[in-house]
Parts: structure tokens; C-alpha cells; sequence
């Protein structure tokens, strides 16, 4: 493994009577497609949330590059280099795509009101570049010809593409993607695929959850699976689909 | 002491009508998230409607004693009321139940602007004052009192709460409406009509609403259009302070903030050496709305942090 | 590359047309003077409203945070004038130290309120700030005793105009044989602060800023996770739309002479929001339509609802104070039924309608 990036270190989280995460620990290396696979409720998602800051965590420690992320607040953990997808795709539903990915700029760039408001040299220049920069990374994932369409009026596929590009603009050092290809079919798969291994490529790390085996199987490098909250297997994907543990929690123990 | 004692009763008389009032929103909130803007207004309709009956009555000299003909304009404003708020919930409320939360929160405000001033022409830019025909009977506890009045009105609101939590925690409907509050989708699924639960809901609250209103109009000998809007900020203020969607809670929520109003007007001017005095009373409620919702809220027997979005 | 703000280049007709506009509102006031000054009053005062409706539209229509106290911070702006350039104390500040002066004390009362309740969801804010409004209208109608501060419901009379050296606009003048009243040299002076105001809003809409604003009305979690501080944006809306408030407030003070609790009650944070909602939220100029729609139209009920009552009924039945609050009550409900986007759709909106129909 490379240089480790983002270390997490026994996260627990109980939700009322549900203990959604116990000591779940993993490291993800600098570089690589990081798999999260597990059953529906195996907490997955709250595992995402809870690296995103999004839900505080009742034990355990987050770092990125040793740098400390526990109990930061979303948009500090997004600053500091993760950014993340969504599930059910979280788009500013009545703004442009253009605009959607301009505000991912937001954390990397610094004009305030004053500069706004007297609308400085200074701002002009950083306005046209965060403008420049989001156009081409909507030509990145492929749908620049929409840049003016309202985020809620893009095709699916596209919509989880805005997404990724969205989060692209923040430029993170860990992608953290929620089930990018629920809903797809085999083709926008396949483009997706593609478009994930170039973002690794252009040297970002990838966090997946995927119910997509195929998908998992064929794109990450390690993958570390979740049940009912706990660790209970980690590898590559060939190891993992012969371990036992892994094949009794998604069919089901055998009667005893 | 006595002074404390006497704000004692003003204050459990103001938060029974509270409670009552407080009801209505926490219902509503409790099932479709909606802060029922308009709910005060229907508390002013209740009072002018029973008003009209009463000085109606009481001008036709029918001889009936003046208890019968209070509850003769309860009688009447209790359904006229529960057909403004369905009507209001049918027109205004339903079409907006997918839309994002501000929609129909602005809605209920237009619609608290139509209700007074519709009730503005319809009875007067004045206020309705009570015909003198109840002889207020006094009691003496040391030096303070209680009035019939007083007694009347603790009476009613218990019977009417105790009916209230027997309806929701032993009937059918009850059911059908709690089941409503905590999932309207899966509520529907099995078999629920959530229309008509939801326009139960509303009838409820206003039914409350009425009486309250004939309540406070009793109290206060008067009724006047714009009497709604304090009224019910006040109430809404007493459901959070309970834990909004919770029932027990609107009511202890209502006689707390009573008894605040009262102590709080009866205590400030000492307090402070007389720089703040009684006319201050009205701020109370919003002091504590603005505490409980920093340091608590989800209210005093509020459970669930409300945060579905 | 297609890009957002290359509809600056504005074509050449639209030139001519800004510059005949620009001409129309030099002239009105004149125009309005020879039927009666108190048209020049109700137009500034429309100004003041159009003024307030951007301030509030920067909290509601750009950040999503339904504001129902905003007429505080008007109150706010006004009393702060009125205590600092009256009798009342006996001081008489210039208005140009004020006015920043009101602006920043509403402002600060924004945070102040903002900063506790911003955590909270949309609605609850709601109340709060309803309640935030009351009680300052509590306040500045109490506040008499036993310290007289603010002169209590009799409210503060005698307030200084705006006076620069000589220059009195409170004293009507002749310039180029042109009689320039009072109330004209206040047109002409709010109508500066009003383009002033415009370009505050546009530029803070299309700066990255302005795009944080609206990405938190969209969607705030998403909001959090691309690194935005929603609760910061939040405060600053707050704050920003507090200080436009309290500018508002001052001229008013100024222009008026007189001020009591009188003028900031519920019913006027009401309408500003009616005129924020009925142009449609977020947009500029619909905000611009919506507030000069509900200054104006009561005015012309005011004069037409009488007269057709006399002629149909033979006397007067309803007045038209009574229509003008159902006017706006139904236009709050209609426009949340039947047009949530408001009069004008907003600028996004119509851009991609646009594009549709260039598409091949």
C-alpha cells in the first residue's frame, strides 16, 4: 500500500437502540479505489456521513495526512480535502450546472462582500477563473453541452456526473462517492468506469460504496466490508469473494 | 404572598386558554409540519361568533339564564370555526403539501390577513364588548380571589383536554392520527385515509380553538378582531416550550407560560426597581420561545428533535 | 465558451431604452408635483418600500430564511436617526454620520438575533423573528419611563432633514426656475440610493458570496459538504439585510420628521414580505415590481374604492384600507398556489427557457 492518506480509527455510532458503526478502523492509501460494500443497513452511509462531519461520531478518530478531522464541521473537512457525493444525488436543483459546480469552488477561493460589492480587479479575475474552471470540469465528465441547463432538468446519469464534477471543484485529495452508479445502466456503467479511473489517474483518491460488484470488483484496488455496523472483512476483491464471513452476510448464515 | 397567590390564578387562567389554543398548533405541526399561521384567527372568529349569539340572546330577552346562553355561543361558534379550518386547510394547505416548507407557512399568513379583516367587516373596527349577565361571583383566599368565572373556565379546559387525550390515546381516530404524525406514507399504506385524518386534525384544533376563544372573550369581557394574532403567537410559543407535536406537552406548555405571564407582570416592576413594569407582559413569551429554542428544542417533553426535512 | 455574464453586453437598443428610463425618472417628479406633492410623497415612499423589499429580499430571496420581524431593523435604522437628530436629546448629528451609524446598530441587532437562532430550521426562524419584531416595537412603545427614550406611543417629532452645508432638504428651493420642494430633493436622493442598492444586489448575487447564499437555500447539507460555512453566510445575510433595513430607516426618520412605534408593526413586515413573494423571490427586478405594485395599487384603490361603491351600493361599504390587507393577504395565498416563482421568473430560470428554444 501507498503512503496512507485518510486513517480511520475505531468510529463507533449508536442511533438510539442501533449501534450503526462499532470500531470500524481502516486506512485508505494515497491513490487509490477504496471499496465500502455491505449489506442495505450495514452502515455504510453513515460511515460516509460521519467522515464528512455531517454526523458527529460517539467514539474513534478521523485523519487526512495526520491531520486531525474528528468533530470538524463539514465544510472544515471539506476544506481540509474530502469531498463527497450523495445517495439520493444532493444538486442545487434550481441552478444552473454551471453554477452548481462554480459553488464548489467556494472553499478555494476568497472574495468577500467587499470585494463583491465594489467588484475589485481582484474579484473580477478570481469570478472569471472559477467560472473557467468549472466549465472545464463539466467538460471533464462529459456534459459541458449542458452547462446552462437547471440541475434538475439533467438525465440521471448526468445529474450523478454535475455531482462528481461538483465535488471535483472543491479539489479534493479524497473523493468520497456514495453509490455513483445506482441507477445506471451497463453502458453509463461502463462511461463511469472510465471517467473514475481517470479521476484516479489525475492522482485523487477514491472512496466508493457500490452495490455494483461487477463494478467494485473490476475498479477497486481494496474493499472493505461492513455488516450490521462491524468490520468484517477487508482485501482485495479477489480475496473477498471467497471469504466466508463475507458470503454469510450476504446470503444469509446457514441455518445452524 | 398574596400577590403571588393571586398571579397564581390570573396566570393558571391564562394558561388554560393557552393550552387549549396551543393544542390546535401542535396537532397540526404534530402531523403535517405546518405552522398553522392562521390558527389564532380562528380563536378570534370563536370569540366574535359566540359574542354575536350571546348579545343576540341576550337582547331577544329570552329569559335564559346567563350560563345557557354562553354555552348557547359555544355551541354555535364551535362549528363555524371547524368549518373555516377546513375549509382553510382544504383550499389553501392541501395543494401545498409537497412544496418546500416556506410555501405554505407564507399561505397562512395571507390567510390570517384575509380572516381578520373579513372579520373586520363583518362585525366592526370596534370591539364587542360582553353584556353584563353573568354576575361574576367572587371567592376570597386571604387577599386574593377567584372569580366564577375563573372557575369556570379551569373546568371546561380540563374537560376538554381530558376529552382530547381520550379521543387521541383510545379511539380509532386517535390512532389513525398518531399513526398519521409519525409516518404519513406508510400511515396511508395501511389503509389510512390521511386526507381525512389530517382534516380531523384541523376540525380538532379548531373545535379547541372556539372555546378558547369564548374562554378569553368571557374573561376578558371583550372581543375585537385583531384579538387572533398575540393570542395565538402566545399559544404557539407555549407548544414549543412543551415540545411542539407533543399533546401533553402544548398543555403544560400553555399553563407554564401562563404562569410566566402572570408572575413575570405581577414581579418584574420589583425586580428590576421599577424600570421595566406590567406592560411588559407580552414580551415574556417571546423571551422564552427564543430560550427554549437555543437551549432546548425540542421542548420540554419533546423527544424527537423534529428535523425531518 | 457560454458564459453568465456576457449579458452585460447589452445591445444598442437596450441602451437607448435605459437612457429614456433614466430620463422618465428625472422628469416624474415634476410630472407628479403639477397633479398634487403628495404623489411625490407616496412615490418616495413606494422608494423607501422598494429599498426594504431588496434588503429583505437578500434574506429570503438569496439565503431562503423566511424573516418575519424584518420592519425591526427598519425601526432600528429610524430611531437611531431620530434619537441622534431631534430635540429629544437635543442632538443634532449630521445624517451622514447616522446613517452608517443605524445601519451598523441594525446590523449588529441582526447578529445579535441571528447568531442564536440561525441554527435553527426555516420555519422556527420564522417565529423567532416575529418575535424578535414584537419585541422591539414593545420596547420602543415603553421606553418612556422611567427614563424617556423614546418618547413612547407619542413617538419622536421635529426630526432634522437631511442638510448638507447649506443645502436643506426639508425647504423646497427654485433651481433653473424649477421649483424643487422637499419632497422633490428626496426623490432625487432615494432614487441614488436606489440604483445604489440595485447594483449592491446584483453584484452580491453574482459573486461567490451570492452563490453560497443560494446554494443554502437549495440545499443546505449539500451546502456544508462542497466547504460552504452555512452558518457564516447565514449571519451574513442576516446582517446585510439588517444593515439595508436600518439605511431605510433613517431616510425615513428624515423624510418624515416624525416617527412612533406606530410605523413598524407586524402588518409592515407583512407587506414587505407580500412585495418580496409577489415579484418572485430572488429576483431583482420582480422584487422591484412586486413593492412598487403593492405601494401603488392601495393608493389607486384608495381612489376608486369609494367611488364605485357610492355608485354601485350608494354608500361606502367596505374601505379601502380593508381591501388593500385582503388584497395582500389573497396575494400571498395565490402567488404560493398558483406561481411560487413569482411575477418575474427568476433570471435562471428564464435564461434556460431561452436556451431550449436555440437548441436545434
Amino acid at each position: 500500500m501507498s503512503a496512507p492518506l485518510l486513517e480511520v480509527h475505531a468510529i463507533a455510532k449508536r442511533f438510539g437502540g442501533v449501534q450503526a458503526l462499532a470500531d470500524v478502523s481502516f486506512v485508505v492509501g494515497t491513490g487509490e479505489i477504496y471499496g465500502l460494500i455491505g449489506p442495505n443497513g450495514a452502515g455504510k452511509t453513515t460511515l460516509f456521513n460521519v467522515i464528512s462531519g455531517l454526523t458527529a461520531p460517539d467514539a474513534g478518530s478521523i485523519t487526512l495526512e495526520d491531520q486531525p478531522l474528528t468533530g470538524l464541521k463539514p465544510h472544515r473537512i471539506a476544506q481540509a480535502g474530502i469531498a463527497r457525493t450523495f445517495q439520493n444525488i444532493r444538486l442545487f436543483a434550481n441552478l444552473s450546472a454551471l453554477e452548481n459546480v462554480m459553488i464548489g469552488r467556494h472553499a478555494r477561493t476568497s472574495a468577500g462582500l467587499v470585494n463583491a460589492i465594489l467588484r475589485t480587479n481582484a474579484q473580477r479575475t478570481e469570478e472569471a477563473a472559477i467560472e473557467a474552471r468549472a466549465f472545464a470540469l463539466l467538460e471533464y465528465v462529459g456534459i459541458a453541452a449542458h452547462a446552462d441547463a437547471l440541475a434538475r432538468n439533467l438525465a440521471y446519469g448526468d445529474q450523478r456526473r454535475l455531482e462528481i464534477a461538483r465535488a471535483l471543484a472543491t479539489e479534493p485529495k479524497l473523493l468520497a462517492l456514495d453509490e455513483p452508479a445506482a441507477g445506471m445502466n451497463p453502458t453509463e456503467t461502463q462511461a463511469l468506469r472510465v471517467l473514475l479511473e481517470r479521476i484516479r489517474a489525475g492522482g485523487i483518491t477514491l472512496l466508493l460504496i457500490e452495490h455494483d460488484m461487477r463494478l467494485v470488483m473490476g475498479l477497486c484496488d481494496r474493499v472493505l466490508v461492513l455488516d450490521f455496523g462491524r468490520r468484517i472483512a477487508e482485501g482485495a476483491p479477489r480475496e473477498i469473494q471467497l471469504d466466508a464471513a463475507v458470503i454469510a452476510a450476504y446470503l444469509g448464515t446457514p441455518a445452524a | 404572598m398574596d400577590t403571588f397567590i393571586q398571579q397564581l390564578i390570573n396566570g393558571l387562567t391564562l394558561g388554560a386558554v393557552y393550552a387549549m389554543v396551543a393544542l390546535g398548533y401542535t396537532m397540526v405541526y404534530g402531523i403535517i409540519q405546518l405552522i398553522n399561521f392562521a390558527h389564532g384567527e380562528v380563536v378570534m372568529i370563536g370569540a366574535m361568533v359566540a359574542f354575536s349569539v350571546i348579545g343576540a340572546l341576550v337582547g331577544a330577552d329570552t329569559g335564559l339564564s346567563a350560563p345557557i346562553i354562553v354555552l348557547a355561543g359555544g355551541v354555535v361558534a364551535v362549528p363555524l370555526c371547524i368549518a373555516v379550518a377546513c375549509t382553510m386547510e382544504r383550499v389553501a394547505y392541501r395543494p401545498l403539501r409537497a412544496a418546500p416548507r416556506l410555501a405554505p407557512l407564507i399561505t397562512a399568513i395571507g390567510i390570517s390577513i384575509i380572516l381578520q379583516h373579513l372579520a373586520m367587516m363583518l362585525w366592526s373596527r370596534n370591539p364587542l364588548a360582553f353584556p353584563q349577565i353573568l354576575d361574576n361571583r367572587v371567592f376570597h383566599f386571604g387577599a386574593a380571589t377567584v372569580t366564577s368565572v375563573q372557575l369556570a373556565i379551569w373546568t371546561v379546559a380540563t374537560l376538554m383536554m381530558a376529552a382530547l387525550s381520550i379521543l387521541v390515546y383510545r379511539t380509532r381516530l386517535g390512532i389513525a392520527m398518531r399513526a398519521t404524525s409519525q409516518n404519513p406514507l406508510v400511515a396511508g399504506l395501511m389503509g389510512i385515509d390521511i386526507n381525512r385524518v389530517i382534516l380531523a386534525t384541523f376540525a380538532l384544533g379548531a373545535a379547541l380553538a372556539a372555546i378558547a376563544g369564548v374562554m378569553v372573550g368571557t374573561y376578558y369581557g371583550i372581543a375585537h378582531y385583531t384579538m387572533g394574532s398575540l393570542l395565538g403567537l402566545k399559544a404557539f410559543c407555549a407548544a414549543v416550550l412543551g415540545g411542539i407535536g407533543n399533546i401533553p406537552g402544548a398543555m403544560l406548555g400553555g399553563l407554564l407560560l401562563g404562569l410566566v405571564e402572570a408572575l413575570g407582570a405581577g414581579y418584574i416592576g420589583d425586580l428590576t426597581n421599577n424600570w421595566f413594569g406590567s406592560n411588559y407582559q407580552d414580551v415574556f413569551a417571546f423571551i422564552v420561545l427564543i430560550l427554549v429554542l437555543v437551549f432546548r428544542p425540542s421542548g420540554l417533553l419533546g423527544e424527537r428533535v423534529a428535523d425531518r426535512t | 465558451m457560454m458564459s453568465v455574464r456576457k449579458a452585460w453586453s447589452v445591445p444598442y437598443c437596450a441602451c437607448i431604452g435605459m437612457a429614456l428610463i433614466a430620463l422618465a425618472l428625472a422628469v416624474l417628479p415634476f410630472a407628479l408635483a403639477s397633479v398634487g406633492t403628495t404623489w411625490v410623497r407616496i412615490t418616495n415612499l413606494a422608494i423607501l418600500f422598494i429599498l426594504l423589499s431588496l434588503g429583505l429580499n437578500i434574506v429570503v430571496g438569496f439565503a431562503g430564511l423566511l424573516d418575519l420581524g424584518y420592519i425591526a431593523f427598519y425601526a432600528v435604522g429610524a430611531y437611531v436617526y431620530a434619537l441622534l437628530a431631534s430635540p429629544q436629546f437635543d442632538i443634532h448629528l449630521p445624517f451622514w454620520a447616522i446613517i452608517p451609524l443605524g445601519a451598523l446598530v441594525a446590523c449588529l441587532f441582526g447578529v445579535l438575533l441571528g447568531a442564536p437562532t440561525l441554527k435553527l430550521r426555516g420555519d422556527y426562524l420564522a417565529i423567532v423573528t416575529l418575535g424578535f419584531g414584537e419585541i422591539i416595537r414593545i420596547f420602543l412603545n415603553n421606553l418612556s419611563a422611567p427614563v424617556n427614550i423614546t418618547n413612547g406611543p407619542q413617538g419622536i417629532s421635529r426630526i432634522d432633514p437631511f442638510r448638507i452645508g447649506g443645502f436643506d432638504f426639508g425647504r423646497g428651493e427654485t433651481f433653473f426656475g424649477l421649483n424643487f420642494s422637499g419632497p422633490i430633493k428626496y426623490y432625487y436622493l432615494l432614487l441614488l440610493v436606489l440604483v445604489a442598492v440595485i447594483i449592491v444586489n446584483i453584484r452580491l448575487q453574482h459573486s461567490r458570496i451570492g452563490r453560497a447564499w443560494e446554494a443554502l437555500r437549495e440545499d443546505e447539507v449539500a451546502a456544508r459538504a462542497v466547504g460552504i460555512d452555512t452558518t457564516r453566510m447565514k449571519l451574513l445575510a442576516f446582517a446585510m439585510g439588517a444593515s439595508f433595513g436600518g439605511i431605510a430607516g433613517g431616510i425615513f426618520s428624515a423624510m418624515q420628521g416624525f416617527i412612533s412605534p406606530e410605523s413598524f408593526v407586524l402588518v409592515e413586515s407583512i407587506m414587505v414580505l407580500a412585495m418580496v413573494v409577489l415579484g418572485g423571490m430572488g429576483n431583482v427586478w420582480g422584487v422591484i415590481v412586486g413593492a412598487l405594485l403593492l405601494s401603488f395599487v392601495p393608493e389607486l384603490l384608495r381612489h376608486t374604492v369609494e367611488p364605485f361603491q357610492r355608485w354601485l351600493f350608494g354608500r361606502a361599504i367596505v374601505e379601502p384600507e380593508v381591501v388593500r390587507m385582503l388584497l395582500f393577504g389573497l396575494a400571498l395565498v395565490l402567488m404560493m398556489l398558483l406561481r411560487p416563482a413569482g411575477l418575474l421568473p427568476s433570471a435562471v430560470r428564464r435564461r434556460e427557457l431561452a436556451r431550449r428554444s436555440n437548441l436545434p
